[in-house]
């Protein structure tokens, strides 16, 4: 099932153009970003078969869905699919376990399922099953669609802003679910979002989308890493490092272990061993040509600079940095880089004033 | 009431019985057809069927009548297939009375089936369902309550229908006279008694009908 | 042409100042004539003619609950009695002002015979006739099909109008094929026009006396009584004999 993803699509509409060419890791979480209108939601529909490219090419690993040199093309009720909308569609007219029901029993009788009650358990919708869906939240609602799109036993997950329509309280309640997916099960998932907080949290694998074409592709840190792009996500440029909870420790602070090193965190509520994405903006950088040593900073890393490049601000830098195999974002003045002889090669040490946790 | 008024009205629900059936089977794929399609022949299509809701029923009679007659092409059809003339049988009274009510069957199902929108089609379609299937799973079902107005419509105009029987009926007892009918005759031949009884019924089967329409049909659920 | 004229005529006829108005209720089989008949008496009197045309039973109904018509031209003679009876009407008002003549007819050149001997054979699926409990003319073909002795055979053939003029169409289509219907309808020049038929008897059929009657309201409305005065003259009764109507 780990097999790859190749898309090629070309959808003209009245204002806009979609014309992308991708290869897709096929497991994992595979964020589409970009602003409202970048073609993000028309990207996914057409994976879906829901939208008619002309001349496409899509293929799941060794199955081709459509070929438009052979005049292939498979109608979405024959993809092995699961769509998760925006708005959660649930049938009106079934109940909560007779929409769930809907897609497992069309499914295609071969392919290993999961059970109805191991899904409802794993998002937790086990009580709500008699319910008709005006009677459920919106997040149950959501959580009940999700469910109804895994019992179809899809090859691969397509998730249209599944968050977009609920409020804080709602999104907070649903991520740990979608966490929870992209950990226990192996199933690519494609995820449509603009919402820098829910990619970072979930995305192993980022495409960005700009006007109907693709701007950058790769895993989630070397596209946020990347220094020739403006800034990914609008607030600021920066990295989401992978960490786990190493230890609790005296001051009320936790410390995070990624591959590059360590750092220290306000006291967490997890255990130790559980796994944590940190954001680590590039204007919380700073560096250092020694290790500090009186200093109020806590978090102080060794890293090599790999490159640098002007920033949208006049005099500003953006130095990417590796942190043995962990690429990290600094944002320094032009003066400071100059004093400090800042070039690609240079080993020197960056200092983490904030880290945010996503989780 | 006598037997031939009680004959009327056995008459008269067995054609609305037997034309309300007809209506559903040709009015559904009409109105799925009228409410998905994005084919320059929408409106022509649509306004034929609105017709009768804005022609008088002798105008379609009339036509209906010449249509049938023996220089009609339905006419001339129906004398090739070896079953001769429509018009004066009740046969020819359940045709015209198709076309009469078929407005009132499809604009509520039309109705309903644009109620319904493009998404759950949609999502039945990511569920594996084909075109077919998500038609009955999810469409019909979606779309009841506009069957349920349709088919009273229908039903209750199919009963309360005139001018048309009028013209091609022939007013003949067991055949053709219908209820509506025979209160004309009885209130033109000034047998008010008669004409009252029924007249009455019609009202009260009338608002019977319509208040089941009301009570029964209850407001669309939630979008879930 | 004569009748375009007539119309023009009247179109630009100026109404005279102490011009009357006369609400008509006219039976529907005589609307062909009313409507000459109308254009002359304005032009001649200077009165205005309103009028309806309908079913002599539906006028009933309108007359007795409170329709403001003046002056009835029925279609028969019972319903002018009735109305009298019940005082709806002027005592002694009421006259005989056209007599029916009933054809058999049928749009097919070739089918009917001058006497008749076409409803003693078979050929023919449907025979339409006016409904005989509501309309004279129907009551007058059951009669000369019983006295021609065919009533019962031809029983279940028989398809009903509402009125003559549905029935008229029944045959004009083609529908049935032949059927009963005022002469008045199909005359054309002083004889039948289209199709074939055969004028019927008088003594086949008791008469269709279509009778006129000055309604209650119109008892103080001068110009009620001079068209009823104006129908009776030598002028109007030729339009009525014109359009295929006998006179008392």
């Amino acid at each position: 099932m780990s097999s790859d993803i190749r898309a090629r699509f070309r959808v003209e509409r009245q204002r806009f153009t979609l014309d992308i060419d991708l290869a897709l890791p096929g497991a994992g979480v595979t964020a589409l970003f970009g602003p409202s209108g970048s073609g993000k939601t028309t990207c996914l529909r057409a994976i879906a078969g829901l939208e008619r490219a002309a001349g496409g090419y899509l293929a799941i690993g060794e199955n081709v869905w459509q070929d438009a040199t052979r005049g292939h093309f498979l109608p979405t009720h024959r993809r092995p699919i699961g769509y998760v909308f925006q708005e959660a569609s649930l049938f009106s007219h079934l109940s909560v376990r007779a929409n769930m029901e809907f897609g497992q029993k069309r499914a295609a009788p071969a392919v290993p399922r999961f059970s109805l009650p191991e899904i409802a358990e794993m998002l937790a919708i086990s009580g709500l099953l008699d319910r008709h869906p005006e009677q459920l939240s919106g997040g149950e609602r959501q959580r009940v669609a999700i469910a109804r799109a895994l019992l179809g036993a899809p090859q691969i997950l397509l998730m249209d802003e599944p968050l977009a329509a609920l409020d804080l309280k709602r999104k907070l309640e649903i991520l740990p679910y979608l966490e929870r997916l992209r950990g226990e099960l192996s199933l690519p998932i494609i995820y449509v979002s603009h919402a820098p907080d829910e990619v970072a949290r979930l995305a192993d694998h980022l495409v960005l989308l700009d006007a109907g074409k693709v701007v950058a592709s790769g895993s989630l840190n070397s596209v946020l890493a990347r220094i020739d792009l403006p800034a990914v996500f609008a607030d600021d440029a920066g990295v989401v490092i992978a960490t786990r909870i190493a230890a609790h420790e005296a001051h009320q602070l936790t410390r995070l272990e990624f591959p590059g090193g360590a750092i220290f965190v306000s006291r967490h509520q997890q255990p130790p061993g559980t796994p944590i994405r940190c954001r680590i903006h590039a204007r919380d950088v700073s560096l250092a040509l020694h290790p500090p040593q009186h200093s109020s900073i806590l978090n102080s890393v060794a890293a090599q600079v790999v490159d640098l490049a002007p920033t949208a601000t006049p005099g500003h830098l953006l130095i990417k940095l590796d942190v043995a195999g962990t690429p990290l974002l600094a944002r320094i003045t032009q003066r400071s880089a100059e004093n400090l002889g800042i070039r690609p090669g240079l080993a020197l040490h960056a200092q983490i004033k904030a880290v945010a946790l996503l989780a | 009431m006598d037997s031939a008024d009680l004959n009327a009205l056995w008459l008269t629900l067995k054609l609305a019985s037997i034309v309300t059936a007809l209506l559903l089977l040709i009015g559904t794929p009409i109105a799925w057809w009228l409410a998905r399609t994005q084919s320059a022949w929408k409106g022509a299509v649509g306004a034929i069927v609105a017709l009768p809701l804005v022609l008088p029923p002798t105008v379609l009679g009339f036509y209906l009548l010449l249509a049938m007659g023996p220089h009609g092409p339905l006419g001339r059809f129906t004398e090739w297939l070896g079953i001769g003339l429509l018009p004066f049988t009740f046969p020819g009274l359940v045709i015209a009375s198709v076309f009469y009510s078929l407005p009132f069957v499809v604009q509520p199902i039309q109705n309903a089936f644009e109620a319904i929108g493009e998404r759950p089609l949609e999502v039945a379609a990511t569920l594996r369902a084909s075109p077919w299937d998500t038609f009955w799973s999810v469409a019909v079902p979606l779309a009841r309550p506009g069957f349920l107005s349709g088919a009273i419509l229908g039903f209750a105009h199919t009963v309360g229908e005139f001018g048309i029987v009028l013209m091609i009926g022939g007013n003949i007892p067991d055949k053709t006279r219908v209820v509506s009918v025979l209160i004309y005759d009885h209130v033109e031949a000034m047998e008010y008694p008669q004409a009252h009884w029924l007249s009455g019924g019609m009202v009260i089967f009338s608002f019977v009908v319509l208040l089941a329409l009301y009570t029964f049909n209850p407001a669309r659920r939630r979008e879930g | 042409m004569k009748r375009l004229g007539y119309l023009l005529l009247a179109l630009f006829a100026l109404p005279s100042a102490d011009a009357g108005e006369v609400q008509v209720a006219v039976a529907a089989n005589f609307t062909g004539p009313m409507q000459v008949l109308a254009t002359l008496f304005e032009r001649d009197s200077g009165h205005q003619l309103k009028l309806s045309y309908g079913a002599t039973g539906k006028f009933y109904a309108q007359i007795k609950n409170g329709a403001p018509f003046e002056v009835l031209l029925a279609a028969d003679d019972q319903t002018p009695a009735r109305l009298l009876a019940e005082g709806s009407g002027v005592a002694g008002s009421n006259f005989i002002y056209a007599i029916g003549k009933l054809v058999l007819w049928s749009s097919d050149p070739q089918r009917v015979d001058g006497s008749g001997e076409i409803l003693k054979k078979d050929g023919f699926r449907h025979v339409a006739i006016a409904n005989p409990k509501t309309a004279p003319y129907g009551r007058a073909a059951i009669e000369t099909m019983s006295k021609m002795g065919v009533a019962e055979r031809l029983a279940p053939r028989l398809v009903q109008g509402e009125n003559i003029a549905q029935t008229h169409q029944f045959i004009a289509t083609g529908a049935a094929e032949l059927g009963f219907v005022a002469y008045s309808q199909v005359i054309k020049n002083g004889r039948i026009g289209a199709g074939s038929g055969w004028l019927i008897p008088p003594h086949f059929y008791s008469p269709i006396r279509q009778e006129a009657l000055l309604l209650a309201r119109g008892k103080n409305n001068a110009a009620a009584s001079e068209l009823l005065a104006y129908l009776k003259s030598a002028k109007a009764q030729a339009v009525i004999e014109s359009f295929g109507y006998a006179l008392p």
